[in-house]
């Protein structure tokens, strides 16, 4: 089944160039405002969306993503109205692929089979759960392939050469390549180093690699998106949206444009670094 | 078993015993080899640590295997913890309540007083086994900080244990304890400021700092083999009892009482009686103002089960699955989860789950120390609570085993103040 993951990712590769990723978090500030950055981001020059949904206790991430979602939440954010965020971009654009990212329990708690449901017709393609390993497949990784919604594994700088297959075994759409040991948004990854782990990724498998954590510049975007296919930045967003806040956490008329004035700086980063034609 | 169970159904919520599940042939022989008891438990971890996680497996089922590892444990455990801990016949809360026998089991006489030092003591040695110089913790009460922080002293390691923002205000003693101890005390000032909040920043650390760290988790939760590995170190607590009732009594005890966070000093009395039929166990988790009140840490009276920190198991949250916080007067219950065997015996009937509050916590706190000269610690005031209510209705020849799991000057400010200084 070919999900707009796949066909967008096939144009940019005949195009020459890797994709710029963007995540925010659904809901963040409040969900028109958070509905208003999504739909900026496609012209902003974002290929691929990646929407957090928001949790109490992300184990995963750091500071900025921590206090997106707490944001989100506190302007009465939940699984279904990120469903809804989804459906409402959907109805002005049905080619920008949607990946949800985020933690197990809200889905688990949603109900897997009706989640899937939900999530496939509100027009989302694709789902990273930080919390389900390969070990826990059953979960939800192969009603969401049977569902046809990608699911997107995390290989890490820990996933070695014996380890890889397993994870990449069910992997649909891309690999995301977490750059770092570590948690969202704190470090610098040593770009050298995702490189070749890139390149090692890519032997084992035929899906795009994207790369995040830690990618927070049009230098960094431009240095990553010579070996990879997607280069994924969440916390360098999130943290120019949080500039804009007023002091009681609401938008103001800077927020979205903000935000998108940073996706076209990344966008042309990812844009310099053309490789030749696949 | 069923691994996407849906939960949100009636038949999930906490109280009601689900008839349908199957009477186990043991209830000792769990988890199967993906960490599962039932549907509880399992590895819901991220992979960066998914690796880690499964060096920690093996590593322990090679110290299981190792005759030197339980030599040198045992050496340990009887020179510098203590043990064996004393089982105490609690004579005049007996007659003051006038029915069953009480038995306390005396782990507040611990070294650093309280049971956990007898899993950190265990996983401090599988730390050095496996090369680790960096331990990292998390810590509610501050008891298991200390007994990490404790080990850590004792065998030289660099020890950094993170606690909630609201426990460091509350639990003063201990982090003066784990400071002077040589270790490092991280305040966590994200979410709810305690006891899960400093559980996700321990597992934001280990993922950050994979090669050189050990994470010491001190309940019997986390991911798949943490709930094995705690409630094998605590299991000493009941496997003492067994021998010392066996000498005192010339038999078996009729019923355990413990009171449950996590549930690492409960699983650790209950786990060598899961199969001795005849034994009622009762577990007690913190009522806080009361289950109804919305205030309290009783996740298996007032919660349903869900994933957090690695383990599907009983968890307060909200109707979109957010995790909610929990209340408790005792730092170390004010946890809004139970280990995932809990609640698979839960589910199984074969532990029966009540809850004691703040108010019934302090009064018997304040019984204990008045008529035995013992001060508890708030954690297992919360067992001695349902004592109170169990035990006049059974017979006098009725024996009765309680966790006493630890002592209670850590606590003396806060009662102090929950009393307004009347004790």
């Amino acid at each position: 089944m070919t999900t707009r993951i796949d066909t967008r990712f096939a144009e940019l590769a005949h195009k020459g160039r890797a994709a710029l990723v963007t995540f925010l978090m659904a809901g963040d500030p409040d969900p028109a405002t958070s509905l208003d950055i999504v739909k900026a981001m496609p012209a902003a020059g974002a290929d691929v969306i990646e929407l957090g949904m928001p949790f109490t206790d992300p184990m995963a991430d750091g500071p900025a993503i921590q206090a997106a979602g707490l944001r989100a939440l506190g302007a009465g954010m939940t699984l279904k109205k990120t469903l809804d965020l989804v459906r409402a971009f959907r109805a002005g654009d049905d080619t920008t692929p949607i990946v949800l990212m985020g933690y197990f329990n809200p889905i688990y708690v949603y109900g897997v089979d009706r989640f899937l449901v939900d999530a496939k017709a509100a027009g989302v393609d694709g789902l990273i759960v930080v919390d389900l390993p390969p070990e826990e497949d059953a979960e939800l990784c192969l009603p969401a392939l049977a569902a046809g919604v990608d699911f997107v594994r995390l290989a890490t700088p820990t996933t070695d050469d014996k380890r890889l297959p397993a994870v990449l075994k069910n992997t649909a759409g891309f690999v995301y390549y977490v750059s770092i040991t570590g948690i969202t948004g704190t470090a610098t990854p040593d770009f050298g180093r995702v490189a070749a782990a890139v390149a090692r990724i890519k032997r084992h498998t035929r899906l795009p690699v994207a790369v995040g954590f830690g990618v927070r510049t049009a230098e960094h975007a431009a240095a990553v998106a010579q070996g990879a296919d997607g280069v994924v930045v969440g916390s360098a967003l999130i943290d120019v949206l949080k500039a804009t806040l007023g002091a009681d956490g609401q938008a103001s008329a800077g927020t979205v444009p903000a935000v998108a004035r940073l996706v076209g700086e990344l966008a042309a980063g990812v844009r310099s670094a053309r490789r030749a034609a696949e | 078993m069923d691994g996407r169970d849906e939960p949100g159904h009636d038949d999930d919520r906490g109280n009601d015993v689900d008839m349908t599940v199957q009477q186990p042939n043991s209830f000792r022989i769990g988890p199967d080899e993906g960490g599962h008891f039932g549907k509880f438990g399992g590895r819901f971890v991220a992979e960066t640590l998914m690796p880690l996680i499964l060096d920690l497996e093996k590593a322990y089922a090679d110290a299981q295997a190792d005759p030197a590892f339980k030599a040198e444990m045992d050496g340990h455990l009887k020179t510098y913890v203590g043990r064996p801990s004393p089982l105490y016949f609690a004579e005049r809360l007996t007659a003051h309540f006038g029915g069953a026998k009480i038995y306390l089991k005396r782990e507040d006489l611990n070294h650093t007083g309280a049971h956990k030092v007898n899993n950190v003591t265990g996983q401090i040695m599988l730390a050095r086994r496996m090369g680790k110089k960096r331990i990292i913790a998390e810590t509610g009460a501050g008891m298991h900080g200390v007994a990490t922080a404790t080990l850590c002293a004792k065998f030289g390691l660099d020890c950094i244990v993170y606690m909630g923002a609201v426990d460091v205000a509350r639990q003063e003693a201990n982090v003066q304890r784990m400071k002077a101890l040589g270790a490092e005390v991280r305040p966590v000032t994200s979410g709810s400021q305690t006891l899960k909040d400093a559980m996700n920043e321990a597992l934001r650390d280990w993922v950050t700092n994979v090669t050189d760290t050990f994470y010491c988790i001190g309940t019997v939760a986390g991911p798949h083999p943490y709930p094995v590995i705690v409630r094998d170190f605590q299991s000493i607590i009941g496997n003492e009892v067994r021998a010392q009732l066996q000498e005192a009594e010339g038999r078996l005890p009729d019923s355990l009482v413990a009171c449950i966070g996590g549930g690492s000093n409960a699983m650790g009395l209950f786990h060598p009686f899961l199969d001795d039929r005849s034994v009622e166990i009762y577990g007690v988790e913190a009522a806080g103002l009361g289950v109804e009140t919305g205030k309290h840490a009783a996740s298996v009276a007032g919660g349903r089960p869900g994933v957090l920190h690695g383990n599907r198991t009983y968890l307060l949250m909200d109707a979109d699955g957010q995790i909610t916080e929990a209340h408790s007067i005792s730092a170390g219950l004010d946890y809004p989860g139970i280990g995932p065997e809990h609640a698979w015996l839960h589910e199984v009937g074969r532990v029966k789950f009540l809850s004691a509050t703040d108010d019934e916590a302090v009064a018997a706190f304040k019984l204990l120390s008045r008529l035995e000269g013992i001060i508890p610690a708030l954690e297992p005031a919360h067992a001695l609570a349902k004592v109170a209510t169990l035990a006049p209705g059974m017979p006098k020849d009725h024996l009765m085993v309680v966790n006493l799991s630890g002592r209670g000057d850590k606590d003396l400010a806060s009662v102090a103040a929950f009393v307004g200084g009347q004790f």
